[in-house]
């Protein structure tokens, strides 16, 4: 290599690892979240809420952010979460909060792989219409059981133990908050490891043109496979989480409404960055709550409103109105002493 | 010299048009072969075909002598067959070093990694500041693709191929709405493309197929019509009178 490439190839480096690093405002923002433990705690109720949609919309940014799937049946996902969570509680499967949690993940998992099959064709009208249809199975599958489920009453008599043998779901909802907020944070982990792996650049490969992303060598189909999964995963995480601190699963936990809001959620906070559904479940919770006080039937008015703003705003791009944040967010990152001298301040 | 690719007798109908009509192609190792022919005479589709976009109706491909009609696109990118496209297809929101880093890590087999980071691999990144200097995109590797001038970005729909390490490699038209200015700079990278590898060159310039090309086959309605070295295909008068015209006569 001549003395011109070295510098190059560090710049070339420096670049890839930037995308991965930390920025200051990223780690400000979760030790703030985890100070909220000890600051709020009469708010811990409406703060795990929050956790589990924001979780809820990050399992949705996977797939409509990255891979470019728009669902509006991600609830089937959650709703199975929910069931699988409250019936491990109920019928004690598994006496351990924690694990019974990841088991009803992977059986949303399961269910995502298998139906992932049906998303792969088609056009965007196609996906919502599929997956549409199949939350719709799925909930009055469980109407019909209503044995197993509950049905309309929605499942009774779940029980959840103590997380981790030591530590009792309180009627203030502290244990059942810390215990989303660690949950939110390390599955936030590994989705943020899975966008920045090669796995992950291939996702948005895909999502930007499918055509060449086949002829630069990739098995698009299996790659949606996998990144369906994984994001039914999360949104099943993200239904157990609301059924054992709720100890309550019902129907309504696989309705449209909630593959709308969700999908509303994921839209104010911006896709295809991972912040947007903790920012856009914050913002629509709050505002909920705000709106419904000042008035208290027709908040819906004003969400509506709020909605066709943000996305006359950024028309090209959903959410585009977040470009700003993000430049802001960006640029906090970047700084950093002797950043620019080592990639050469590249705009 | 060995056959590298070959078509057999390659179908193409889409409803009532018969857009590839008994292609039979042999292009032999280390060719220079250029595909010319009127517009709509068919090119883009055996390239297609080529490369598995599209189904043949009826007929056989071969590489090295093995069947891969049935194969996938993406199946046939790992056997080495690559390809640039005639309209610019590149993924708009990545920079040109992700756009390359992502080519050279599927090639490298890390396409289903999901833990590691892109860019943690020096193998990886030595491929990407290679192709970098050698397609010159020093200067925008870190600008959005969408936004390039068109220049680098067909600079960059090639680079990509050859990040592929293609051992045949499909060119539809590769100057395609360049500026006169930049057209030498893909030129040469096109004439510096190393000897071992095959390439199919469709083209409409004739300066270009006459100064690249060792062998020329022309298509003319969907079927091969004229084959040979470029003095002779030059030379035929058939070719003269349905494609080329007064272009030759100069």
């Amino acid at each position: 290599m001549s003395d011109i490439s070295r510098p190059l190839a560090a710049q070339v480096t420096e670049f890839l690892l930037r995308r991965a690093r930390w920025s200051p405002i990223e780690i400000a923002f979760w030790l703030v979240a985890a100070s909220t433990i000890w600051l709020f705690p009469a708010r811990h109720l409406i703060l795990t809420e929050i956790c589990i949609w924001a979780l809820f919309a990050l399992s949705l940014d996977l797939i409509l952010g990255y891979a470019g799937i728009i669902s509006l049946g991600h609830a089937a996902f959650f709703g199975l979460g929910a069931y699988a969570a409250g019936l491990i509680g109920k019928y004690d499967i598994i006496g351990e909060p924690a694990l019974a949690l990841v088991a009803s993940g992977l059986a949303a998992a399961g269910l995502g792989f298998a139906t992932s099959f049906l998303v792969l064709r088609g056009s965007d009208l196609t996906r919502l219409m599929v997956t549409f249809g199949i939350s719709l199975l799925l909930r009055e599958l469980a109407n019909k059981y209503s044995e197993i489920s509950g049905g309309a009453d929605g499942l009774q008599g779940v029980e959840i133990k103590p997380l981790l043998g030591a530590f009792r779901f309180d009627l203030y909802g502290h244990t059942g908050y810390a215990y989303s907020l660690v949950v939110l944070f390390v599955l936030f982990l590994l989705a943020r490891r899975v966008v920045q792996s090669p796995f992950g650049l291939s996702l948005q490969a895909i999502r930007g043109n499918p055509l060449r992303s086949s002829a630069v060598g990739i098995a698009t189909n299996w790659r949606l496979v996998a990144i369906y999964t994984l994001s039914a995963g999360y949104a099943g995480v993200a239904g157990a989480l609301l059924a054992q601190t709720q100890a309550f699963a019902s129907l309504e936990m696989f309705s449209v409404e909630r593959s709308a809001d969700v999908l509303l959620i994921l839209i104010i906070g911006g896709t295809g960055y991972l912040y947007g559904g903790i920012i856009g479940a914050l913002i629509f919770r709050f505002l909920q709550d705000y709106l419904s006080t000042l008035t208290a039937r027709y908040w819906q008015f004003w969400i509506g409103l709020i909605l066709i703003a943000i996305v006359l705003v950024g028309r090209d791009r959903i959410a585009g109105w977040t470009t700003p944040l993000r430049k802001l967010a960006d640029a906090l990152g970047r700084w950093r002493p002797g950043w620019r001298s080592a990639a050469g301040g590249k705009p | 010299m060995p056959v590298v690719l070959e078509t057999r007798s390659l179908d193409k109908h889409f409803g009532g048009i018969v857009a590839a009509n008994q292609v039979s192609l042999q292009i032999q190792k280390g060719a220079r072969h250029a595909l010319i022919g009127p517009n709509g005479a068919g090119k883009t589709t055996v390239v297609n075909l080529l490369t598995g976009v599209l189904k043949p109706t009826a007929g056989q491909i071969l590489l090295d002598g093995r069947d891969i009609t049935r194969l996938q696109p993406h199946e046939r990118v790992r056997l080495g067959i690559a390809r640039t496209f005639q309209i610019n297809q590149l993924f708009g929101d990545l920079t040109p070093i992700e756009t390359l880093g992502l080519a050279i890590s599927e090639r490298l087999g890390l396409g289903t990694d999901w833990w590691r980071i892109v860019g943690s691999k020096s193998a990886v990144t030595e491929e990407i500041v290679e192709l970098i200097e050698r397609f010159r995109l020093g200067d925008v590797m870190s600008t959005r693709t969408a936004i390039l001038p068109y220049g680098k970005q067909r600079l960059l729909e090639i680079a990509l191929a050859i990040a592929c390490k293609p051992r045949v490699l499909l060119l539809d038209e590769p100057a395609a709405g360049v500026p006169e200015d930049e057209r030498h700079e893909i030129l040469a990278t096109v004439a510096a493309l190393p000897e071992d590898v095959t390439v199919l060159l469709i083209e409409h310039d004739m300066d270009i197929i006459f100064s690249f090309a060792d062998r020329i086959s022309v298509l003319v309605n969907g079927a091969l019509f004229v084959e040979g070295e470029p003095d002779a295909v030059a030379r035929d008068p058939r070719v003269k009178a349905v494609y080329l015209g007064e272009a030759f006569d100069a």
